[in-house]
């Protein structure tokens, strides 16, 4: 067994005990600490499998930005973690069975049809080209079309969650920046025409 | 060198362990889409594992396509979540019955 491959098992690993850990543990604040321990574990996975270009962006998208964001959401929410755990154990053995059974068959499936060797990624740009440059000479040519899609998705993605989560509040006080723009002199300022006041005349006793 | 068969069955260990989290959390919204997380995490395993074996880009090329959806998903998700919790204090499956017949 070489160095590789014991880095490899020992990810692997991590990876499932976080996965499993994030199911079944109690807290959600912890299951989300634990799945994020689980992408980093499958990061570092995707490296030795020469995805280095994937590794880091699900390590800065995954890990940094929507990993966050299910954070916030556990931690803003204040939910009744009794009631949800209700019927936990009762479907534990079931749930344990179908899964420890599906994992088996599928291994048993794979397990004496794969093993070729790998071969390394071509490309037309050389031997010595970064997985990230393969990535982008693909991806705005042959998949220019499906990126243009992807970008499209997370702008509905990003319009929805505002929309959704966007509420008008009547317990501050709001401008209306257009009003505020529309105003004119006349609505705020008033010039009243007076005669100006004259000194009186000095006290005639004196 | 990993055996391609080593890496497509922790895929399907993955697998697995999303599936009997979405048995078990079935009342926790929260883990649910947590657990659908996982199961598109062990989607990309496979995905990677063969671009890495046939010497094909196409499948990073994939799993870069399936981050972005996963990552629409979840933050949509997330935002309906926030909504629902506002509107009814709970996000047990079992409350959530507004549109039965």
């Amino acid at each position: 067994m070489t160095f590789l491959q014991l880095v490899f098992y020992l990810f692997s690993a991590i990876l499932v005990f976080a996965a499993a850990m994030v199911v079944t543990v109690r807290n959600p604040v912890k299951s989300a600490l634990y799945l994020v321990l689980a992408f980093f574990s499958a990061a570092c996975i995707w490296m030795i499998l020469h995805a280095e270009f994937l590794a880091i962006v699900l390590v800065l998208v995954y890990v940094g930005a929507v990993m966050v964001l299910f954070l916030f959401v556990v931690m803003m929410l204040d939910i009744d973690l009794a009631r949800l755990r209700a019927g936990f154990t009762r479907y534990l053995p079931v749930g344990g069975l179908v899964a420890v059974l599906m994992a088996v068959e599928i291994a048993l499936a794979l397990y004496m049809g794969f093993n070729a060797e790998p071969s390394q990624v071509t490309s037309a740009l050389g031997p010595d080209t970064s997985n990230t440059q393969i990535i982008a000479s693909v991806l705005y040519t042959d998949y220019v079309y499906a990126l243009e899609i992807a970008s499209l998705i997370l702008l509905t993605a990003i319009i929805a969650a505002i929309i959704l989560t966007m509420r008008k509040r009547t317990d501050h006080k709001y401008a209306d920046p257009g009003h505020q723009v529309q105003v004119r002199r006349e609505d705020r300022l008033k010039i009243v025409k007076m005669d100006s006041e004259k000194l009186q005349p000095a006290d005639s006793s004196k | 060198m990993i055996p391609l068969s080593h890496a497509l069955i922790l895929g399907a260990v993955l697998f697995s362990i999303s599936v009997v989290g979405i048995f078990l959390n079935r009342k926790n919204l929260v883990i649910l889409l947590m657990s659908i997380e996982l199961l598109l995490l062990a989607v990309n395993v496979n995905f990677i594992a063969f671009s890495y074996h046939l010497g094909d880009i196409a499948g990073q090329v994939f799993v870069f396509f399936i981050l972005t959806v996963a990552a629409a998903e979840s933050a949509i998700g997330l935002a309906i979540l926030i909504v629902l919790f506002r509107a009814r204090r709970t996000i047990n499956v079992d409350d959530i019955d507004m549109l039965k017949g």
